[in-house]
């Protein structure tokens, strides 16, 4: 089992990374700090796991879906 | 209700006569609204050649989803339908469409202008515009003002 990270636009081209499986984390910050080398956190950073918002404190578990991207800006 | 995600032009009022003869609509609805965005060729003072829409495509089903049934409990809507872009865009390409029908006015024009504020705060796409300088993500939506 694993974790699987995502990164989205300008953060995906930023981190150079689109998709990386980690082994394990406890939150999602945890995840982010493992799958970038502990690269600074943007202020402006939005967080899903399993493709719902989430925050960098939320709470993560084998076979989840967390991804890290700038703010949207469809429509 | 209806909602898609498009990597190709689309052709917004053909899209929504084939929604509306194809749902079950009857003669209920006294109204529909709707809500057409596309693209400018100019952002901030600058021309823009070209823009390319990314998406996080099992999320932003799931949100297009999810803001057709908040507005269904919101409202007392007979049908919606949701078609948004991704994939390369052309200046006066349609981006989103957005089309709600009801019995009455209010419903389908309060229903529609919710849906795409919300879409645009919550929906997981980012554009990125090409310019003569080259390319850059847009790091924000207008306030649409």
């Amino acid at each position: 089992m694993s974790i699987q990270v995502k990164f989205f636009a300008s953060l995906r081209e930023k981190i150079g990374l689109a998709d990386i499986a980690i082994e394990t984390a406890e939150t999602a910050g945890e995840a982010w700090n493992i799958a970038t080398n502990n690269a600074d956190v943007p202020t402006n950073l939005l967080v899903a796991v399993n493709l719902d918002y989430a925050q960098l404190n939320t709470a993560v578990f084998d076979g989840d879906e967390v991804a890290f991207f700038p703010p949207v800006t469809g429509g | 209700m209806s909602s898609k995600i498009i990597d190709s032009a689309f052709e917004p009022w053909q899209e929504i006569q084939q929604h509306q003869s194809q749902s079950d609509l009857d003669k209920q609805f006294g109204a529909t609204a709707t809500f057409l965005g596309s693209m400018r060729d100019f952002n901030d003072d600058a021309d823009v050649s070209e823009m390319t829409l990314e998406h996080y495509p099992e999320m932003t089903a799931r949100y297009l989803d999810k803001l057709e049934q908040e507005a269904r409990q919101k409202w007392p809507l007979l049908d919606c339908l949701i078609i948004h872009r991704v994939g390369q865009i052309l200046p006066a390409d349609s981006i989103v469409l957005i089309a709600c029908w009801s019995a009455h006015r209010r419903a389908a024009l309060d229903a529609t202008s919710w849906l795409i504020e919300e879409l645009k705060q919550r929906a997981p796409f980012w554009k990125k515009e090409t310019r003569k300088e080259g390319t850059r993500w847009v790091e924000k939506n207008t306030d649409g003002l």
